[in-house]
């Protein structure tokens, strides 16, 4: 029996569109959704079938026997596992208040089944890891548009110039997004590529700015004022939608391009021949905002300079600019029916003191890392559970220590993953997902110019004793006595009732695999965008109010970055395309073209400390050491070094990938709680290693 | 036997990311071991201060007068018509001579069924109207499966 299934690809948080075909319960071919990709996929996307038949993933509940983190497990049928988490919640619950639990996950279009779990359940803490990741730029754009970084999307394939600071497009790729980079380049647009280090992106850029690492900021200072100077603005739309353009121009009066030039280490003609390129071919220019932008201490404020530039620009709601993202209600359709808002809010407050210790931080998934301190301080309240859906904080977050001494004062860690987490190693329980072929999702909405309904669906049959999300939170839920918060039994009970408001059905989705909601892209009129920015004043605020409401200066003063003391490098980590982080490091096909990481270093700093290339080098922070391969190169900066983050894993039951190449994440010692008071986002790449030549001789060994 | 077709790369679209390697495996259902196309690069060089470089993709030739054909010994590997070099397993040995013959060594050898394999423009796509899997999938549109008598 042969089928097609129309479904979304999960080998990362991208969630292309699929189409596979299935033939008697085995998946024989996977393409990108010819309607929306033309059949493209990445490496990951091809490389499913192999995570499905790979044995070394949880295939059952496990539930720990002896120590956290020593690795023994009792394999237990479901109804035990869900019993033992339902009888522990149960206690904490009696004893600390449901408050004490905390839920965290990944983000993306399901997050509805996880927020309505635990606020059923009574606490407020629902979270994700975004402070490790896109904090700092979605609070930038709550600052300037009162909309967050999804607020927008952007027309790359219609811009005349894309300018990526650090955002290495083409690696940490997302197949439609590439494609418009693509067809931009095609058809003769521009690329500007800043970076510390020459990448896959950097490659097909028409200009490349090389920074000392930590100054993309001062470079970003340098243009603005140089913009603003030569007037190569959108004086109109600044007049029109801006408050706060006196105080910028006022506060970027210092900066100038030679300045910029100068701490950044690059040609101040440079930036003048740049900027009269914008000028031009605004407003048909787009500044990513950023992506992963937990970096630096001042990353908030680029970002918040990024979106500045934009603005600047006047690339709002314009093709080939940033466009702002439609939902139903913007093509006269009702919305999904959402699980979240049927259940009363929880109105205790968050134990990472968002909302009312930060007040100026988005509520909706507050931030990860500070629960760590509450565990410690018990302040505001004890936090005694974490479930963590298919994050692992271990892999997210640095300095695995410093939160294992948090997490010791817990009484309870799952894991729910298809993939056993270094977290889930650690925890008391891991609940087995099924994998991304082998379950069905909720449906979700995805926003744009073009906004569709979006579903996952079951291609085969679970390999192993795994359960979908949908029906782990159910079984969880009812246990717990809130089952009537989740109105259903099968999935297709649950689609019925998200679709119910909408008037589509679930075979609506069989056609392509979608639905969507409008045939041409929804425009607003661009003369008359009052009401669309939902800042406090209306306007897009390039002086924010809410910031200074709390004491925080909408532009920040710029502060030159340490260098690294002799013999030490700034530690700069980033993405390969043939990996999704940690997830597919022990993929078989992926651990084929890429079984472990290398340390990037400059030519002369390699020559001054005897390091030739791949030669064995010791990374080491003040207690963690890892030993890898060099990759001498010219494209470099002498300050920094370089790895692929997601490496140096340590499950042993993951063969391939155990103990393969380093982790950048054990080496932040020291950084869990270094946020970034203004963006909430950690400034990851604030450490210096040392790095020496591995005293190993590659050339003696003796054997007795 | 006039060769009938090519996969051309274009290099400007190209992103390096060797998901095309992957498709064809997968596609094959190949495990760790062959790989049937490569993605490769030259080392970068400025070029106007901007660091690139080329990307090439190679797959098989498709030789107009192959050595593997010739030193088969079961008569194993074959050309087709339309010029396609081809292992047909049923009668394939598994002796590797051909990869020995072939100058870039481009069959190799499946550890799951102990044959040889490499690459056959997906031809079983191709006899369905298909085109083949690297060039389907290919993340950016870059590979392109070209007919020669077209051009
Ligand atoms: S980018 Fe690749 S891995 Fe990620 S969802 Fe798309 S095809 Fe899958
Ligand atoms: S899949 Fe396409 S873009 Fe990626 S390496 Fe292969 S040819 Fe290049
Ligand atoms: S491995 Fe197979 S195809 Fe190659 S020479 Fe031997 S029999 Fe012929
Ligand atoms: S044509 Fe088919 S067999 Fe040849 S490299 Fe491409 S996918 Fe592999």
């Amino acid at each position: 029996m042969s089928k097609t299934v129309w479904s979304m690809c999960g080998m990362c948080s991208v969630r292309c569109p699929i189409k596979v075909e299935v033939e008697d319960d085995k998946v024989k071919w996977i393409e990108g959704n010819p309607h929306i990709l033309g059949g493209a996929l990445c490496a990951k996307g091809s490389a499913g079938n192999a995570l499905y038949n790979d044995p070394e993933r949880p295939q059952t509940p496990l539930i720990r026997r002896g120590g956290r983190g020593a690795g023994r497990w009792d394999p237990v049928s479901w109804e035990t596992a869900i019993d033992y988490v339902g009888e522990k919640l149960e206690n904490i619950i009696n004893k600390y208040g449901a408050r004490s639990i905390v839920l965290s996950c990944r983000g993306g279009p399901f997050v509805d089944l996880f927020k309505a779990f635990i606020h059923a359940l009574g606490s407020p803490n629902f979270t994700n890891h975004d402070s490790a990741c896109g904090r700092n730029v979605h609070h930038a754009s709550l600052s300037v548009y009162g909309l967050g970084r999804k607020g927008f999307v952007y027309d790359i394939k219609n811009a005349k110039h894309l300018v990526l600071f650090g955002r290495n497009i083409l690696s940490s790729l997302r197949v439609a997004e590439v494609n418009q980079v693509m067809d931009m380049l095609d058809a003769g647009g521009s690329l500007t590529y800043v970076d510390v280090r020459q990448t896959l992106t950097g490659i097909k850029a028409t200009r490349f700015f090389q920074v000392r690492p930590g100054t993309d900021y001062a470079l970003l200072l340098g243009m603005i004022h140089q913009v603003i100077k030569s007037g190569a603005y959108d004086k109109e739309f600044v007049e029109k939608y801006c408050v706060g353009f006196d105080k910028l121009a006022e506060f970027v009066e210092q900066y100038t391009p030679e300045w910029a030039a100068k701490e950044c280490g690059v040609k101040a003609k440079k930036i003048l021949d740049f900027v009269d390129e914008i000028g031009e071919q605004r407003p048909k220019v787009i500044f990513h905002p950023g992506w992963m932008l937990s970096r630096y201490k001042d990353s908030f404020y680029a970002s918040r300079a990024l979106h500045i530039l934009n603005v600047l620009m006047g690339n709002v709601e314009t093709e080939g600019g940033q466009i702002f993202a439609k939902g139903p209600g913007d093509c006269g359709k009702k919305g999904l029916r959402s699980l979240d808002a049927n259940i009363p809010k929880p109105e205790e407050k968050r134990a990472d003191g968002v909302g009312w210790r930060y007040k100026h931080f988005d509520k909706g998934p507050g931030l990860f890392h500070l629960f760590y301190d509450a565990m410690i301080t018990e302040d505001p309240y004890p936090v005694k559970a974490l479930i963590c859906y298919r994050h692992d904080p271990f892999t997210c977050f640095p300095d695995i220590q410093a939160q294992k001494e948090a997490l010791d004062n817990c009484d309870l860690l799952v894991s729910i993953d298809a993939h056993y987490s270094e977290f889930g190693w650690y925890s008391d329980v891991i609940l087995p997902e099924s994998i991304y072929l082998e379950r069905d999702s909720m449906i979700a909405t995805q926003k744009g110019p073009k906004p569709r309904f979006i579903v996952r669906r079951q291609a085969v049959p679970p390999k192993y004793n795994t359960k979908p999300c949908w029906e782990i939170f159910k079984l969880l839920a009812d246990r717990l006595g809130v089952g009537q918060y989740f109105p259903y039994n099968t999935i297709e009970e649950l689609w019925e009732w998200q679709l119910e408001p909408t008037g589509y059905k679930i075979e609506d989705f069989d056609e392509k695999g979608f639905v969507p909601l409008a045939d041409k892209p929804v425009m607003y009129d661009r003369d008359n965008l009052e009401g669309k920015f939902k800042t406090p004043s209306g306007k897009i605020e390039l002086v924010s109010s809410k910031l200074e409401e709390v004491g925080l200066p909408s532009f920040k003063p710029y502060e030159s970055p340490l260098h690294p003391p002799k013999g030490q490098f700034r530690l700069i980590f980033g993405r390969a395309p043939v990996h999704a982080h940690s997830h597919t490091i022990n993929n078989p096909l992926l651990n084929e073209l890429m079984p472990e990481n290398t340390l990037w270093i400059n030519w002369r700093a390699a020559q001054k400390l005897g390091i030739s290339q791949g030669d064995l080098v010791d990374v080491m922070a003040d207690s963690v050491k890892a030993t890898v391969k060099a990759h001498v190169t010219d494209f470099i900066h002498p300050e920094a070094v370089y790895t692929v983050h997601g490496f140096g894993r340590q499950v042993p039951l993951q063969s391939r990938a155990y103990h393969a190449g380093m982790a950048d994440q054990k080496l932040q010692e020291g950084l869990l709680l270094s946020m970034d008071p203004a963006g909430g986002g950690l400034c990851l790449c604030e450490k210096f290693v040392t790095v020496r030549k591995s005293p190993r001789n590659p050339k003696r060994r003796v054997e007795l | 036997m006039m060769n009938k077709y090519t996969i051309y790369l274009n290099s400007k679209r190209c992103i390096g990311c060797h998901g095309c390697e992957v498709h064809c495996k997968a596609n094959k259902g190949l495990p760790v071991g062959p790989i049937l196309c490569e993605i490769t690069h030259e080392p970068l060089k400025p070029v106007r201060g901007v660091p690139k470089t080329e990307y090439r993709f190679r797959s098989c030739y498709h030789c107009e007068d192959p050595f593997c054909v010739r030193v088969c010994p079961t008569g194993a590997m074959q050309k087709r018509e339309d010029g396609i070099v081809f292992v047909d397993y049923e009668t394939c040995i598994g002796c590797m001579a051909c990869a020995g013959a072939c100058p870039w060594h481009i069959p190799q050898f499946n550890p799951d069924t102990g044959k040889a394999v490499k690459c056959d423009y997906c031809m079983d796509r191709l006899d369905q109207g298909l085109k083949p899997a690297c060039v389907t999938k290919c993340t950016t549109h870059a590979l392109k499966f070209v007919r020669l008598e077209e051009i």
